[in-house]
């Protein structure tokens, strides 16, 4: 069949767990050969709605189109064009990494030809090849999380969904799997990712929604997202209330908090911005007790949209698996 | 687009993977294990006095005829508790995830299991015959008898591991999974495994007259030994059969549930 203009199409889509609603009526539009993030503090329902999308769970209400198949008819048809990396790490243990992938060549019901060579492929392009007659138990988080999206890709799948494809990696390798992400769409897949950090939506993707209690709250290129984030800004904090009041006397516009002897400074918090800002209570004569530099983050964003700060987000963000 | 048409092929895949996992982790080796050691103290230890309560002046050699077919009964009852715990394990990672949402035939994750404990059990049960043979068990049966023997034990091993898979599909964890099928292994001892029921209490007597195990225990005694059957073939097959699809429907039941655990 033709390819439809978007890989995902998602309207009005509800799931409730009893009285607790989970997913109240979101709708969902990814071009085909896009990246999708959906972006979301612990318990948005990021997971829910990609448990929904690829056949796991069924809705309550909405229209689904995955690849131009609905998973409530044709599920097998969905399935057949998808492919999922969940937030749980999905490889079998007890099987060593090219065990693993034959799994999913047989699976996938490719020939045996065909089978070995795109595991061999896989194995490459994921820097297995030295592990892959090793269990997947000796294995460390980050290869573990790629021979998991390897396995994902065995079946040549036309969309990738992957929930927190990044959570509890390291800066190195969750740049290591940002590439290969990149890398996939650059071949024509669609990418449905979620992520609960601000950053990793901003490098990858095209369109960006941030999901909040089960509603999408905002959504854009990432640019259009950002531009409705507060910029950064310095907090300097004293040793007194005479000093906080010389202070806010140097500076036009800030936030101050008598209680705390705090005063929040705009700025991006470069280091310019930085020196201009002491260079001005030198100039007056000012002494700070503490300064700490605050640049814009998933808080903030929640924080402007909501009206409320999610410190979920960044507290619990890296202990999630 | 239909997987049924990958049923063999998906199946046969899967029970690839149970036994590559079962050849790095032999948990066959319990299987045969436990029987084994019951066996040679059963025999051994107790089998003087209890050889002569079976027939007398017996001794050793008559109680090794008559407790080799609950020995392997036992064998079969502790099957189930290894099933439901790799059944559960899958369960409650994020593999079935995976299954689930590839289309592959939807049973095979389950099919691989039952055929892969299948296997597993038979060969564990060929190793138990050996060793009783070993150790003084002298069955009379003509070749065809010993089909009929093999056929029957196939058939409640079957039944007894769908059995394995309804626990390991019900269980929320792996721990709960290894308990919930372990009462099972109380009824060759509560039955005619070890010894007549007959000698039993009433109550006791009673439950070991009309609970699974006994009629097919009674049937291989009878069938390798010669002693007598009755009814006790129906018996044996029409559990068996019961247990199967009722095993088979509750699991199925459990598996498609909406949801993802
Ligand atoms: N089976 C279930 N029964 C009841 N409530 C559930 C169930 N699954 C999820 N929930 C609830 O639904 C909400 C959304 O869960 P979901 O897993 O989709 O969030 P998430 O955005 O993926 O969070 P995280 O970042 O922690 O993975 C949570 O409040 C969770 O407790
Ligand atoms: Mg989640």
């Amino acid at each position: 069949m033709p390819t439809p203009a978007n890989a995902i199409e998602v309207t009005g889509l509800r799931k409730a767990y009893g009285d607790k609603t989970v997913l109240a009526g979101i709708d969902l539009r990814v071009p085909t050969g896009t990246i999708f993030s959906l972006l979301g503090p612990n318990g948005a329902g990021k997971t829910t709605a990609v448990n929904i999308m690829s056949t796991l769970l069924r809705p309550d209400a909405g229209e689904i189109r995955i690849a131009g198949h609905d998973p409530a008819s044709d599920p097998d048809a969905v399935r057949a064009a998808i492919g999922l990396t969940g937030q749980f790490s999905a490889v079998d243990n007890y099987l060593t990494g090219a065990e693993n992938l034959a799994l999913m060549a047989d699976l996938n019901h490719l020939d045996r030809r065909e089978g070995r060579r795109r595991i061999a492929d896989l194995l490459a392009r994921f820097e297995l090849t030295e592990a892959a007659a090793k269990p997947a138990t000796t294995y460390s988080g980050g290869m573990k999380r790629r021979l998991d999206l390897a396995m994902t890709l065995v079946g040549n799948p036309r969309v990738v969904f992957l929930d927190e494809p990044t959570t509890g990696l390291d800066p190195r390798s969750r740049r290591t799997m940002w590439d290969s992400i990149r890398g996939l769409v650059a071949s024509g897949v669609t990418i449905f990712l979620t992520t609960q950090y601000l950053e990793e939506a901003d490098q990858l993707a095209d369109r960006v929604a941030l999901l909040d209690h089960g509603r999408i709250i905002a959504e854009g290129t990432p640019a259009e997202l950002k531009r409705l984030i507060p910029g950064g800004h310095i907090r300097l904090r004293f040793a007194g209330p005479a000093e906080l009041e010389s202070a806010a006397g140097v500076f036009g516009t800030s936030t101050r908090d008598d209680d705390a002897l705090t005063l929040q400074v705009p700025s991006d918090g470069g280091v310019r911005s930085l020196r201009e800002v002491l260079d001005r209570l030198d100039g007056a004569a000012v002494e700070i007790a503490e300064l700490t530099v605050h640049t814009p983050d998933l808080d903030d964003v929640f924080l402007t949209l909501t009206g409320r700060p999610d410190t979920a987000a960044t507290l619990e963000g890296a202990s999630n698996r | 687009m239909s997987t049924t048409a990958y049923a063999l092929r998906d199946s046969t895949t899967m029970l690839r993977r149970y036994l590559l996992r079962a050849r790095r982790y032999p948990m066959i080796m319990f299987l045969i294990g436990i029987p084994v050691v019951m066996l040679l103290l059963f025999v051994y230890v107790f089998g003087g006095t209890l050889g002569d309560g079976i027939a007398a002046g017996g001794g050793r050699a008559a109680y090794a005829n008559y407790v080799t077919p609950g020995i392997l009964l036992l064998a079969i009852a502790s099957a189930p508790q290894l099933t439901a715990i790799g059944v559960a394990q899958d369960m409650t990672e994020g593999i079935i995830a995976r299954f689930r949402t590839m289309a592959i035939f939807r049973p095979s994750v389950l099919t691989g299991h039952v055929l892969g404990n299948l296997v597993q059990l038979v060969v564990a049960l060929a190793v138990v015959v050996g060793v009783a043979v070993a150790v003084g068990f002298r069955p009379n049966a003509t070749p065809v008898e010993w089909v009929a023997a093999a056929g029957l034990l196939t058939l409640v091993s079957f039944a007894c591991v769908w059995f394995g898979v309804a626990c390991g599909l019900t269980a929320r964890t792996v721990e709960s999974a290894s308990n919930l099928p372990m009462p099972l292994i109380l009824l060759p001892f509560l039955g005619s495994g070890f010894v007549p029921t007959d000698s039993m209490p009433d109550a006791v007597g009673w439950v070991a007259e009309y609970q699974p195990f006994t009629p097919v225990m009674e049937t291989v005694r009878g069938l390798l030994l010669g002693t007598g059957i009755g009814n006790s073939a129906w018996l044996a097959v029409a559990w068996s059969v019961a247990i199967t699809v009722g095993c088979f429907y509750w699991a199925r039941a459990r598996y498609n549930r909406d949801g993802v655990r």
